[in-house]
């Protein structure tokens, strides 16, 4: 989170203008596990993508590309929906 | 031309003229004239407002402050438990400083449950973040919903607005009002300015955050930045209005034979009217007495109200509602105003006029008596059997 | 009929509901409000009731929504998007606005089922053009899962905890979507986070129709029923297989169960994961109990299948 705000600074009446601000809450550093992604096997079949609640399975012209690790939470539904066990889930950091 | 109309007539006419886009409203004596002629004005026609019959004054509330964060002109009424109702959106629509111009009857707050005037609705609100303007007959109810909206919509203030009228005693009674030609209230409200509005589909804004302790409280600074802006906005608005109507509002509050007062009253609302009467009486038998009618409540002028009252010797301040456990809130508003002054004069706190108890001229002349001897710093009743 | 590629396609030309909230790893709440949005095809303006959504997704300064979004209370999203689509109707009456714009109110089941419910029954009864999505995880969870009327009987909630005397809600829950529909509006229905296809169609079917509109959607809460982190889908997809939560439609007064499941699954499968039912497998009385869930369970069933014959009949 940036530097916090003096009151005179703050736009009018609490609105928060200029729509989302995905950058200021950067929630990868929630994971304690994180999918990897397996571009081989993939079908590309989106149900990852449309079941992802961090909106962290990217794509491009409606393929996948990978993955937003600076806002995954490593919840693994996406490993749970794939069709084709494209995704596996391994531990964020040491042993599992 | 002067007309013959009632206080919500008037309230109603002066809606109608400035011309919302949206109206949500609910129903609730002595306001629901107020509703029920701007449903005639919607269904005749005459006014291309939204007119939302909400099915609580919550709701009231909820959909102006909607309405209002869209990006339209919206007005408003209620009175006493419909005001304690949507008192939460009150406070909301202050602090997403929505310009909101709400009517509000002045009625008795329950229990028991009382349809007659009282201060007490007011009171409820007064620190909501609202501006709270207190009207003396219907004439001002009609004068003050149209500088209403504009100190509301001054880009420096963005607050909501409360006109207060008495119930019944101005809402009900048939009184003359000028109003002013529609062009000319058109005019003098200009096009309302919205700011991030919701529908700008293009430039989507977050209304309504949550906010942690580490932001709550300079967003409530900033908001209060903008009540301080108040005082300023509204003797701008007033002048230019009196130059429209010919109408001599002038300040904060007026002063009626205030300047070499001896003994004075400081009152809100219709009774004000009666006390003229009385001050009028007392002067013609030599007796220097004056009185003080507060036009803006919220924010409150007190270094004006300080300058007004310093040479006199007796004030009465009268409160139309209990703050129960304390004196009278306009009593501490006056009082505290004077708490550092060297020069003050001696209060006494009057309660008066609850539930709509009338107050008649022989008991303010009794009250103007009563302030040679009172005690200083008494809370003291009019007219009530002890 | 919006496909899965059509929802992808129009996220990569606007992403509406973004990363950066706080909501829980693997909440279905923002599963539902990407696919909901995703399935508007016009610009739309969102409502927010106070609750996981509201709270996670916008705490000053920051924010999820690139819609013009609103929270204004908690039982008020209803009469709020009211407000918004009248300053529509206004503005647009005198060509101010000349733009289509869609109206979207989320709620919890708390802020809808409850302390919402009058203010969602006068906005349908005004009949204002708008669409309420309930996000209906059965219980008050951003406070801390208290019970709320959606919550099922016997579920342990923290205001209605399992005990040695009480096996968690005495009460049944309503059945909003059946409240709703007595107000004959246009088009409700049920849907479920499993089913995300079926929702996202059911959001487009809905937006055909001018008026007022609902879609109640299963939206398995892990923390608060208990259950695994990444269990959010194959829980509400379990809710659906033992009809504990029919998808359904009531369009125009006809009501047409979308999903008959060939093997319907008895309702203990749907139990048996979650940790708010787990007092029931304890003990001879959780058994009944049981019983006495799966007879309930039978009879909306049959119900909802009587209620699609009768009003496609006539």
């Amino acid at each position: 989170m940036p530097e916090l705000k003096t009151w005179k600074e703050l736009p009018i009446g609490g609105v928060i203008p200029g729509g989302a601000t995905p950058e200021l809450n950067k929630t990868g550093s929630w994971r304690s596990q994180r999918p990897v992604w397996d571009s081989e096997k993939c079908i590309h079949c989106l149900q990852c993508w449309l079941h992802c609640p961090d909106d962290s399975i990217l794509i491009v012209d409606q393929k996948v590309t990978g993955i937003d690790y600076e806002h995954c939470k490593g919840c693994g539904v996406c490993a749970g929906v794939c069709p084709v066990d494209a995704i596996e889930m391994v531990p964020e950091r040491g042993e599992g | 031309m002067k007309k013959t109309m009632t206080g919500h007539k008037a309230v109603a006419e002066a809606m109608r003229q400035i011309e919302p886009d949206v109206v949500a409203v609910y129903p609730i004596t002595p306001q629901s004239e107020i509703a029920e002629y701007y449903a005639q004005y919607v269904a005749d026609g005459i006014v291309h407002t939204e007119l939302v019959p909400v099915e609580s004054e919550h709701s009231a509330m909820s959909a102006c402050v909607g309405a209002a964060a869209a990006g339209a002109r919206v007005m408003t009424a209620t009175a006493s438990q419909g005001l304690a109702l949507m008192i939460e959106i009150v406070y909301i629509a202050a602090s997403m400083r929505l310009p909101i111009v709400m009517a509000l009857a002045n009625r008795a707050l329950s229990g028991p449950i009382n349809i007659h005037c009282d201060h007490s609705d007011a009171y409820l609100a007064r620190d909501a973040g609202v501006v709270h303007i207190f009207a003396e007959s219907a004439q001002e109810a009609y004068d003050w919903m149209i500088m209403a909206q504009r100190i509301a919509e001054h880009e420096r203030v963005h607050l909501p607005v409360v006109v207060n009228l008495d119930g019944f005693t101005l809402t009900h009674s048939v009184q003359v009002v000028e109003p002013l030609p529609d062009e000319q209230v058109k005019e003098f409200v200009g096009e309302f300015k919205p700011m991030y509005p919701l529908l700008d589909v293009d430039n989507p804004s977050t209304w309504g955050p949550f906010a942690m302790p580490d932001y709550y409280f300079e967003l409530k600074r900033a908001q209060a930045a903008a009540m301080e802006e108040v005082p300023a906005v509204f003797l701008e608005v007033q002048r230019a209005y009196r130059e429209l109507s010919g109408r001599n509002y002038g300040g904060f509050f007026e002063g009626y034979r205030l300047e070499d007062a001896e003994r004075a009253i400081v009152v809100m609302g219709s009774t004000a009217g009666t006390a003229k009467v009385v001050v009028d009486e007392l002067r013609a038998k030599g007796e220097k007495v004056g009185l003080l009618k507060v036009w803006l409540w919220r924010p409150f002028p007190k270094e004006e109200i300080v300058k007004a009252l310093s040479h006199v010797s007796k004030v009465a301040v009268l409160d139309r509602a209990f703050s129960f456990g304390g004196m009278g809130a306009l009593y501490l508003d006056v009082t505290s105003a004077f708490v550092h002054q060297d020069q003050r004069p001696q209060f006494v706190n009057y309660i008066y006029g609850l539930g709509g108890r009338d107050t008649t001229t022989e008991q303010l002349a009794q009250v103007f008596g009563e302030l040679k001897t009172a005690q200083p710093g008494e809370l003291r009743y009019i007219g009530l059997r002890e | 009929m919006p496909s899965i590629k059509v929802l992808a396609q129009r996220e990569e030309a606007q992403v509406r509901f973004t990363a950066g909230h706080s909501l829980c790893a693997g909440c279905a709440e923002p599963m539902i409000v990407r696919t909901v949005l995703n399935a508007i095809e016009d610009p739309v303006v969102v409502a927010n009731a106070t609750g996981c959504l509201e709270v996670a997704t916008s705490r000053y300064p920051t924010s999820a929504w690139n819609v013009p979004w609103i929270h204004s209370a908690f039982e008020n999203a209803a009469a709020t998007i009211a407000g918004v689509e009248a300053a529509y109707k206004a503005l647009k009456r005198i060509g101010k606005i000349k733009k289509r714009i869609r109206f979207v109110a989320f709620g919890g089941d708390g802020g809808t089922y409850d302390i919402g419910l009058q203010a969602l029954s006068g906005a349908l009864e005004r009949g204002h053009d708008f669409l309420y999505v309930v996000l209906n995880n059965e219980a008050y969870m951003n406070t801390g899962v208290q019970r709320s009327s959606a919550t099922p009987r016997c579920a342990s909630a923290t205001t209605s905890p399992a005990g040695k005397a009480i096996p968690g809600k005495p009460q049944d829950r309503k059945d909003l979507t059946e409240i709703v529909a007595a107000h004959h509006v246009p088009y409700v229905a049920q849907a479920s986070v499993s089913h995300l296809i079926d929702l996202a169609n059911k959001v487009e079917r809905a937006m055909s129709y001018e008026g007022p509109k609902l879609i109640n959607v299963l939206s398995t809460c892990p923390l608060g029923w208990r259950t695994r982190r990444d269990s959010a889908i194959s829980m509400a997809k379990l809710a659906v297989d033992t009809c504990y939560w029919p998808l359904y439609e009531v369009v125009e007064g006809v009501y047409k169960v979308n999903y008959k499941p060939k093997e319907k699954l008895p309702i203990e499968e749907w139990l048996k994961p979650q940790g708010r039912f787990r007092h029931l497998f304890k003990s001879e009385d959780g058994k009944k109990l049981i019983a006495e869930l799966q007879a309930a369970v039978d009879r909306h069933w049959e119900e909802l299948l009587r209620k699609e014959r009768c009003t496609q009949e006539a």
